[in-house]
């Protein structure tokens, strides 16, 4: 029972912080720009897909995952520059519209390219197979690698919200985006920064999540649902607030899924348990979601006070 | 623009005045994207191989066949189908994937007195109480497959198992199918959501459940995960996997890899069966798609055949549905399984085998035949179904 917990709390941190990657950047999207942005999934399949394309071109993941990185976060600022920037001053409306239309482009551009069929990318053969972690339990070492990569990244990305200038501006920009301009600082290019950070957090979330998922068409859609959920649950612009609640939901994901059919069996007959369990499960999150916005409609930790 | 209504118009009235039909509709609805493409493209190039060596024909008239995508998601196919039999007038609609998508579509091809051929699914709702005159499959009924799984996995001594497939239709039914012929205990059984990717909590429940043996179901894109993550959790130094070749077949197989080898399935039909027609599907299917044809792709195409033996049988006359279903019912075609009856529900006596994957004499991954598990099985639903 103990391993079976520790697994599984394993199996929800790795969930959690995959969420965090996307959520990071979608939260400062939407907080500093008040832009709603739909495509921010197809930034994290756009990142997978060029992951899948290098490393069967090179053969090498870490030099695919790189490549997906830097190429990602470059389309993301092409897409700032000659799209999104116009959209900033626009109604939410406008943005989900226009954001939604790049979403359906991005798709159909992907699916020309590379086929609706989904592209199999291999783990990388050093890190296939299972590490002993204690007598009798062991872990896929790749699923630990993800564990300590989006560690690495949170620490990464608290150093440089928390300690930099940069970090600074983008929490002025978050409380209260018309005095950080009119303190001096430069929005325009922050905001093209911002957003390819973002893009290239999709990148290796895509990079990270891809050999253990599927890459395909659509891949950013059921994600992106959830990386709103997280940014609602976590307050709209914090970063805190978005590990704390990307960590919540994965959590709370893996849980339902492995604890609650087996809590239902213990007063339920098991044929009622395994249909109630799944369907119950798969509510989980949007509960704690409704909870949250319940008791503290700005999120756990909101930007704006 | 009037000019060629007008003689759109006079095409349809002199199309609708002729008696025996100048050409054979067909509706092909399939999986074409997504996780579970695989699946949907396998039976549609089986289809149209059979289509391709009939010379585009079915049952001696030209046939026009519609293929649709129904992106796995019952609303759309909903649309599809409604297109089908409402402005196409198709004669037939056949090429569904999922089951929850067919019981979707069912009711409206039905009510519409057009023939539904099931090229894959076989839900238990079709195939007892409400089963129709208007469905005939050849495939399998949903439990079947399962059923011989769980003969051999009580016949070879497994006494613990542990039971995965997906909630939804097909799933229940793969697990009542394992468990009606399997005698041992149940160590759990954990229903996913269909189309789930990550495994990592189910494996976790395997570890702690430490049974004998895992029973899954998972179709296309969720097997492929589920072997490569079983396989990345060390777990199969424990635990053995049995499934049915909805999860262990050419679809799979390479993209899985070594993980798959020494896993043993069944299924109705492995492209290794011995008789001519297998053969020259075998060979002709390899030579036109380069790759080895999965069960899916020869029920894709025993669907054609099947069609096409009925149209052939009624010389064309479309429109006398009896004479139709009589032929459908006698299935007179040589199928790659080699004979088989079709029960009062429309659902094939036939038998399933037991293949193990291994390494060929070519070095390929693939399955091989080994024993016959079920010999001519109907499925468990047929005796409550009231047509004769």
């Amino acid at each position: 029972m103990s391993v079976l917990i520790l697994e599984q709390t394993l199996n929800g941190l790795q969930f959690g912080l995959m969420l965090f990657l996307l959520a990071a950047g979608l939260t400062l999207v939407f907080g500093i720009m008040d832009l709603i942005n739909l495509a921010h999934g197809s930034l994290y399949m756009i990142g997978a897909y060029l992951v899948a394309a290098v490393a069967q071109a090179t053969g090498s993941f870490a030099l695919a995952a790189l490549a997906a990185v830097v190429g990602t976060a470059a389309i993301g600022v092409l897409l700032e520059v000659a799209v999104l920037r116009r959209l900033y001053t626009r109604d939410h409306l406008s943005q989900v519209l226009a954001t939604f239309a790049l979403l359906l482009i991005c798709n159909e551009v992907v699916r020309l390219i590379f086929g609706s069929q989904p592209v199999m990318l291999s783990l990388p053969p050093a890190l296939a197979g299972p590490v002993q972690l204690l007598p009798g339990f062991s872990y896929p070492a790749f699923r630990l690698a993800v564990i300590g990569v989006g560690l690495a990244v949170a620490l990464l990305l608290y150093v440089l919200v928390a300690r930099t200038r940069m970090g600074m501006w983008v929490r002025a920009g978050a409380s209260n985006r018309e005095m950080a301009a009119a303190m001096g600082v430069d929005v325009k290019l922050l905001f093209t920064a911002v957003f390819g950070i973002g893009a290239a957090l999709c990148a290796l979330a895509g990079a990270m999540l891809g050999p253990i998922l599927a890459v395909q068409v659509g891949m950013g859609e059921s994600i992106l649902i959830l990386a709103f959920v997280v940014i609602v649950i976590g307050g709209i612009g914090s970063i805190r607030g978005a590990l704390v609640g990307a960590l919540l939901v994965g959590m709370v994901d893996t849980v339902g899924r492995a604890f609650l059919p087996m809590l239902l069996r213990s007063f339920l007959s098991p044929a009622v348990a395994s249909g109630v369990g799944p369907a119950l499960a798969s509510i989980a999150i949007y509960v704690l979601m409704a909870a949250v916005l319940f008791w503290r409609p700005q999120g756990l930790f909101p930007a704006r006070g | 623009m009037l000019r060629a209504t007008l003689v759109a118009s006079l095409a349809l009235t002199l199309a609708a005045s002729a008696q025996a039909a100048d050409q054979v509709k067909v509706g092909f609805m399939s999986t074409l994207s997504g996780p579970a493409a695989a699946i949907g493209i396998d039976i549609r190039d089986g289809f149209n191989l059979a289509l391709k060596m009939g010379g585009g024909k079915l049952g001696g008239l030209p046939a026009e066949v519609i293929v649709t995508d129904d992106q796995q998601n019952p609303e759309i196919g909903r649309q599809i189908v409604d297109k089908y039999v409402k402005r196409d007038h198709v004669d037939f609609v056949t090429g569904i994937v999922f089951s929850n998508v067919l019981l979707a579509v069912a009711p409206v091809v039905f009510d519409n007195k057009t023939f539904l051929i099931s090229a894959n699914a076989g839900p238990s709702l079709l195939a007892g109480e409400k089963c129709s005159p208007w469905f005939f499959s050849v495939s399998w009924q949903n439990d079947a497959t399962p059923e011989s799984a769980g003969k051999y996995t009580s016949d070879k001594g497994f006494r613990k198992i542990f039971l995965l497939a997906p909630n939804y239709p097909a799933g229940k039914d793969m697990v009542s199918g394992f468990k009606r012929y399997y005698k041992g205990g149940i160590a759990d059984e954990v229903y996913p959501r269909l189309g789930q990717l990550d495994y990592s909590a189910e494996l976790a429940q395997i570890r702690a459940a430490a049974p004998d043996a895992v029973f899954f179901f998972l179709p296309g894109g969720m097997g492929i995960n589920f072997i490569k993550q079983f396989s990345a959790s060390g777990l199969g130094k424990q635990v053995t996997l049995i499934t049915t070749a909805f999860s262990a077949d050419e679809d799979v197989i390479p993209a899985v890899g070594e993980p798959m080898l020494g896993i043993y399935n069944t299924g109705f039909w492995n492209h290794d069966m011995d008789n001519p027609e297998s053969r020259a599907f075998v060979a002709a299917f390899e030579k036109d798609y380069g790759r080895l044809p999965s069960g899916f792709a020869a029920q894709g195409y025993d669907a054609a055949r099947a069609i096409d033996a009925a149209v052939r049988e009624v010389k064309g006359r479309l429109d006398d549905s009896e004479a139709v279903r009589k032929a459908l019912r006698a299935n007179t075609f040589k199928s790659v399984r080699g004979p088989f009856k079709i029960n009062r529900n429309g659902f094939p006596i036939q038998n399933y085998y037991l293949r193990v994957v291994e390494r060929d004499a070519k070095g390929r991954i693939t399955n091989r035949t080994l024993s016959t598990v079920l010999k001519d099985h109907p499925d468990a639903y047929a005796e409550q179904c009231p047509l004769k």
